[in-house]
């Protein structure tokens, strides 16, 4: 394994893109950087631009509006980069699956690596997930 | 020979290895410091090389509205001048005779050039976030530029020299200069500067991931994104030093002195990182009032207190 990917594992940066969810997985989220969670221990930072990232994490289904510009953000990130959906939206389109404006679920239009299933997910089920896409590279 | 030597020097030993990891170290030591602040367990030691070497590793994104050579040039150039000023620095203190006429005064604007190279790489990224992040980063610039001067100038006053050489000696028989009131009122001007310097909370203003996503470095992305962040490293290792230099004796690695010395450094970079965890960020024009109001009194008094001898 080379130093780069080494290091990798070591930092993951996060950037966290709503296509659509209800909020609710946005919160909980937030809830990993908190004293109790502090995924911070391992490296995990949130950024403030793609350009920076190593993980896309997406949450909500997608809407006819943000389509292009999930699919342009993807195309922005500078490789390696790994796609996570996050939440029963982000990975099946949940309660969400009927609306007039959803065209589908993420793994539709790029790639998706992990998936972090909950309405919304667990803080521990979050970085079990990480730890799964970080054990993938 | 004497080329070489000078040569290794900015390249290895107080230069651009030894500053870098040092510097590194240092940001590890905010990392935790702002953590615990937060009753957070933080990042084990190693999380800056981690990261550095991971953006090295990474692929380099150079947008398609860009200007390509300035873009990708100024961290280069940003990083040359933070390792300059972090050489001339660490051989005043270690090697007094290196000093040379003048050398406060070369520091004060190789110190400046990073920031200017970060306003220059923000306008070329093509970035509208990026151009909006240098124009703040610039009027910030104008703001803190003239305290810092004339808190800097306080301590030349004082000893009538504009050498690192005389003031260090001048410490040495008369106390420190925070040991008079000129010297603590500058202290705390520079402390602030310092803050402005290193776009540190209140001051984080040109790069505010929460409201311009990253500002000045938001198109940075791979290699010349670890090297801005080096950047950073080295003059968060830089400034206290230069702090150190003109008010606090500067720093010795003979004998128990070694110890002294990373106390006092180690004692400036947690006043910053408690500084920087308890402030919420302030505006342009209230920053720009800070450093050109209370700031600015504050080094004129100091200032002037040099001059009558206090």
């Amino acid at each position: 394994m080379s130093l780069a990917l080494k290091a990798l594992k070591k930092s993951p940066w996060v950037f966290h893109v709503n296509t659509g969810a209800c909020n609710n997985c946005d919160i909980e989220i937030l809830d990993c950087l908190t004293p109790r969670f502090d995924v911070e221990r391992f490296g995990v930072l949130l950024v403030g631009s793609i350009r920076h990232a190593d993980v896309l994490l997406i949450s909500g289904p997608v809407t006819q509006n943000i389509l292009p510009r999930l699919k342009r953000l993807y195309e922005a990130a500078p490789r390696p980069i790994k796609v996570v959906a996050f939440g029963a939206c982000g990975c099946r389109c949940g309660i969400f699956r009927d609306g007039y404006n959803i065209v589908g679920p993420i793994d539709k239009y790029i790639p998706v690596d992990a998936y972090i299933p909950g309405c919304p997910p667990k803080p521990e089920t979050i970085i079990s997930g990480i730890v799964k896409v970080l054990n993938q590279l | 020979m004497e080329a070489v030597l000078y040569f290794v020097r900015y390249l290895v030993f107080p230069g651009f290895l030894f500053s870098a990891v040092v510097g590194l170290l240092t940001t590890w030591v905010d990392r935790k410091v702002s953590a615990r602040v937060q009753l957070r367990v933080g990042p084990p030691w190693y999380q800056p090389f981690a990261d550095t070497f991971k953006l090295l590793g990474k692929e380099v994104v150079v947008p398609a509205g860009a200007r390509h050579t300035g873009f990708l040039l100024m961290p280069v150039i940003g990083l040359a001048a933070a390792t300059l000023a972090s050489t001339i620095l660490w051989l005043v203190n270690l090697r007094p005779e290196t000093s040379f006429v003048g050398d406060t005064l070369v520091v004060l604007y190789v110190m400046t050039i990073p920031a200017l190279a970060l306003i220059l790489g923000g306008s070329a990224s093509g970035n509208p976030l990026g151009a909006l992040g240098s124009a703040r980063e610039m009027k910030l610039l104008f703001g803190y530029e003239l305290p810092l001067v004339i808190a800097v100038l306080t301590s030349i006053v004082k000893v009538g020299s504009f050498s690192f050489e005389k003031i260090l000696i001048y410490q040495e028989y008369n106390g420190v200069m925070l040991g008079s009131v000129s010297g603590v009122l500058a202290f705390i001007v520079m402390i602030f500067c310092a803050q402005a310097k290193l776009g540190f909370l209140p001051f984080d203003i040109a790069e505010a991931e929460t409201e311009i996503a990253g500002g000045t470095h938001i198109e940075y992305s791979g290699g010349p994104l670890a090297i801005v962040r080096l950047n950073t490293a080295i003059m968060y290792l830089v400034l206290p030093l230069f702090i150190i230099t003109l008010f606090w004796g500067g720093v010795n690695f003979v004998g128990w002195r070694i110890l002294t010395s990373v106390l006092k450094y180690v004692a400036i970079v947690v006043i910053m990182v408690l500084i920087k965890n308890t402030n919420p960020r302030v505006r342009i024009d209230q920053a720009v009032r800070f450093f050109w109001g209370p700031m600015f009194a504050l080094s004129a008094i100091a200032m002037i207190l040099a001059i009558v001898g206090y």
